[in-house]
């Protein structure tokens, strides 16, 4: 029980938070290994750079020999390489393949200065929304469209609530500006951008609770742009889940 | 007195520029400060600003980033320094068009009135940062400071882009027209080659830059919709009219803003060369490679604009094309730092100020370029992306790379310029505290960079953060940065008194070999290389460009 989370806090990177996330064990090491080559490379150039500053001139022996110059730019360059192989098999995995078919589906919707997630509720299908239908005062802060008979068991929350252990595909839609989904804990990043609907998935596998933060510069209100991931067991979230659908039944019931 | 300002004479323009750089650095560095201040005491009252409210502080950011990339970095390592010297440089008896060239200081400093006009209109300057991302650009209910404020700054870039276009031309120009006989491509000093491409540069992106900036404006005031998508809902008002895509707008400005940096450093590693090959005394290894990397950094340059896109709903295909042209830059940029440290292995360097800003300015070369592999990786860039990790980065390679070059320079060329010498004991200090200070700023923000910290937040509480942890780095930080600007005083203090009391300079005082400190006699034809400082038989020997290669023994 111990063993995995000994491990996982070895591998993440001191000053990142902990990871939560299944493709963050990968990616934590990756940045680990890439943080400690570039590190190497600084303080060698600076060792050298110190070097040549402390050195008297000797004319028999200023120049490098061929060999040792074209030695440190071929193992320069297969670093660059090593770098760009192992990052673009992390980066293919994660958003060159959709996720799988019984993913979870929740959409995140950003507008100024908060976020919404929306679950489809027992018919997994989200509702049409209009933009002019737009009324957070009046409950309807997404514009969910009732004549539409998918949306009327949608769900809008101003907390993510996810199952551990299970996939989510994360549909992102902003109603006005540019506003950046930025969770930490899951090593996520996506913006959410008018007119476009972006996929992104990611399987959380810690639980626990994870700020959601905004990092794209969305007006005035940018920096209080905040929510909270909860990552919860199975059964909590169907609890969850049911409170809410019960909520929602008694609010449309009269 | 007229002529004495509206002159046409190039070095004296570049003066002009110098000075306006000056101020825009100024007031630049002065709201960095206010910044710095306001993330670690939020609730501190400052004279004249009062209580700081969220919108202040975006506009600072806003204003901050614009003036120092637009009127620091794009005008002193590049504008000024080539008015102050490229004609002689390369022979010229002045710069192709002497009057665009004047008319374009002007219109630059018309665009910094323009855009510091902003912080005067009703609702103050923009909050959108340097890059001005729509529909929050394009809807002036999106926020405080999107009315007047972004008309301001649209109106201040559009008038800068037209501004560097003509230097431009003036500059092309003269390096491919104006260049004495006997001064071929092999024997241009390596700054000559960097203005040669970042004017060319100029050319190809600040025309996109100004296409992008007037089709904004058109959106917020002609009720075109290039940038605004159809339905888009602003501050409760549906203002998306017609399907425009914000994405097009990350792509034109991205277009612009990468090649931008380049034009911003590469000056700086054209002067590095020439310096260390001045006080290293020795020929830089490789002159021709070195050359054909400037040049291949400059093309390169214009295909990686979409690594500022990994996360902004691109194609994730286009991402990985574009993580590729982005790693490929590492190889050119290694080989120059390669290159640099070959020539200082020669050892016995001789360490005066100019010298010292140019080891200043490889040190920041290399110690933010080591990060561009890091975030050249999607896979990475998805977790650092907009965070201070990024902030850390440019403000290494380009900030402080671009400063310390700009003082290299300025240490370098007072002399000529003044006649009389920069004092070399205040200069060292000055040195030495801003490295210092330099590091303690940048450095420690990878590490709020890495804790998930991102830009352009006022201040570090709200809901569901924990970033108190990170107060401590973030008060290390501003002191660090108050140090920073404070050093900056002896600079101004040596500069002045310098100016009037300093030593008196001999001809060409530090021995170097390009033809700007050439005598008044020294003008035939171009026979030498630029950097012949090795001469086997005699150590402290060197041969001027000016001299007869005949002359040699």
């Amino acid at each position: 029980m111990h063993t995995p989370q000994m491990l996982l806090e070895a591998l993440r990177v001191a000053w990142m938070p902990p990871n939560g996330a299944l493709h963050g064990i990968a990616l934590d090491r990756l940045m680990r290994w890439n943080l400690i080559a570039l590190c190497i490379c600084f303080l060698a150039a600076h060792v050298w750079l110190i070097a040549a500053i402390l050195r008297r001139r000797s004319f028999n022996q200023t120049t490098i020999p061929a060999a040792f110059r074209w030695i440190i730019l071929t193992s320069l360059c297969a670093m660059y390489i090593w770098m760009a192989i192992t990052a673009q098999r992390l980066w293919a995995e994660s958003r060159f393949v959709g996720p799988e078919p019984e993913a979870m589906q929740v959409e995140v919707v950003g507008q100024q200065f908060q976020w919404y997630f929306r679950y489809p509720g027992e018919d997994a299908a989200f509702g049409a929304t209009r933009p002019e239908l737009v009324n957070a005062p009046g409950g309807n802060p997404l514009g969910l469209d009732a004549r539409d008979p998918r949306s009327a068991d949608d769900i809008v929350s101003s907390v993510l609530v996810l199952p551990v252990d299970r996939e989510v595909d994360l549909r992102l839609r902003s109603l006005d500006v540019i506003h950046g989904l930025f969770i930490p804990g899951m090593r996520l990043k996506e913006n959410a951008v008018p007119g476009l609907v972006l996929h992104v998935h990611f399987t959380p596998s810690v639980p626990g609770a994870y700020p959601i933060l905004c990092s794209q510069v969305c007006g005035s209100g940018h920096a209080r742009m905040q929510a909270m991931l909860s990552v919860v067991s199975p059964a909590e979230f169907d609890t969850w889940l049911a409170a809410r659908q019960r909520a929602r039944a008694e609010k449309a019931a009269p | 007195m007229r002529s004495r300002i509206f002159t046409t004479h190039h070095r004296t323009l570049g003066i002009f520029y110098l000075f306006l750089a000056l101020a825009a650095v100024t007031v630049g560095t002065l709201l960095s400060l206010v910044m710095r201040l306001h993330r670690v005491w939020p609730d501190l009252s400052l004279p004249f600003f009062g209580a700081m409210k969220p919108e202040d502080y975006l506009a600072l950011v806003t204003m901050h980033g614009t003036l120092m990339v637009f009127f620091v970095l794009t005008i002193a390592p590049q504008i000024a320094f080539a008015n102050l010297v490229l004609p002689e440089q390369i022979g010229a008896r002045g710069m192709a068009f002497p009057r665009l060239n004047a008319a374009a200081f002007w219109l630059t400093a018309l665009a910094l009135l323009v855009l510091l006009a902003a912080f005067f209109v009703p609702h103050g300057a923009p909050i959108s940062g340097w890059t001005s991302y729509p529909p929050l650009s394009a809807v002036p209910s999106a926020g405080p400071g999107q009315g007047a404020g972004m008309d301001l700054w649209l109106a201040s870039i559009g008038i800068f882009c037209l501004a560097s276009w003509l230097s431009a031309v003036t500059m092309l120009t003269t390096i491919l027209g104006e260049r004495r006989a006997g001064m071929t491509w092999s024997r241009l000093p390596m700054t000559v080659w960097a203005w040669l491409i970042t004017s060319i540069l100029t050319l190809l992106v600040f025309t996109v830059l100004l296409a992008a900036v007037l089709l904004l404006f058109s959106d917020r005031h002609f009720g075109s919709s290039f940038f605004v998508p159809m339905g888009d809902l602003v501050n409760g008002r549906i203002v998306g009219r017609g399907d425009g895509s914000p994405l097009l707008w990350l792509h034109l400005f991205w277009f612009f803003g990468h090649p931008e940096v380049y034009i911003a450093i590469l000056p700086g590693m054209g002067l590095a060369t020439s310096l260390f090959a001045n006080f290293a005394r020795r020929r830089p290894i490789g002159y021709r490679l070195m050359a054909a990397m400037l040049v291949a950094i400059g093309l390169l340059g214009l295909v990686v604009w979409g690594h500022h896109m990994f996360v902004s709903g691109m194609n994730p295909y286009a991402g990985t094309a574009f993580a590729l042209t982005t790693m490929a830059i590492a190889v050119p940029s290694t080989i120059e730092v390669l290159c640099w440290l070959a020539i200082l292995w020669g050892g016995s360097l001789l360490l005066r100020t100019p010298m010292l800003f140019a080891l200043g300015f490889l040190s920041f070369f290399i110690a933010g370029g080591l990060t561009g592999p890091i975030l050249a990786q999607p896979a990475l860039d998805a977790y650092l992306h907009n965070t201070f990790f990024v902030v850390a980065h440019f403000h290494l390679v380009m900030a402080m790379a671009g400063v310390f070059s700009i003082f290299a320079g300025i240490y370098y060329w007072f002399p000529l310029i003044t006649g009389r010498m920069m004092n070399e004991t205040l200069g060292k200090l000055h040195f030495w505290i801003t490295l210092i200070a330099a590091y303690g700023t940048f450095l420690p923000m990878h590490l709020s960079g890495l804790a998930g910290e991102p830009r352009h937040y006022e201040r570090l509480s709200g809901p569901a953060t924990s970033f108190p942890a990170l107060l401590p780095v973030e008060r290390g930080i501003t002191h660090s940065a108050l140090l920073l600007a404070a050093a900056q005083l002896i600079f101004l203090w040596n500069l002045f008194a310098s100016a009037r009391r300093g030593r008196i300079a001999e001809p060409n005082p530090w021995e170097a070999t390009t033809l700007e400190w050439a005598p008044e006699s020294g003008r035939s034809r171009v026979e030498r290389g630029p950097y012949e400082y090795e001469i086997p038989a005699n150590e402290t020997n060197f041969n001027p460009q000016w001299e007869r290669a005949a002359k040699e023994e």
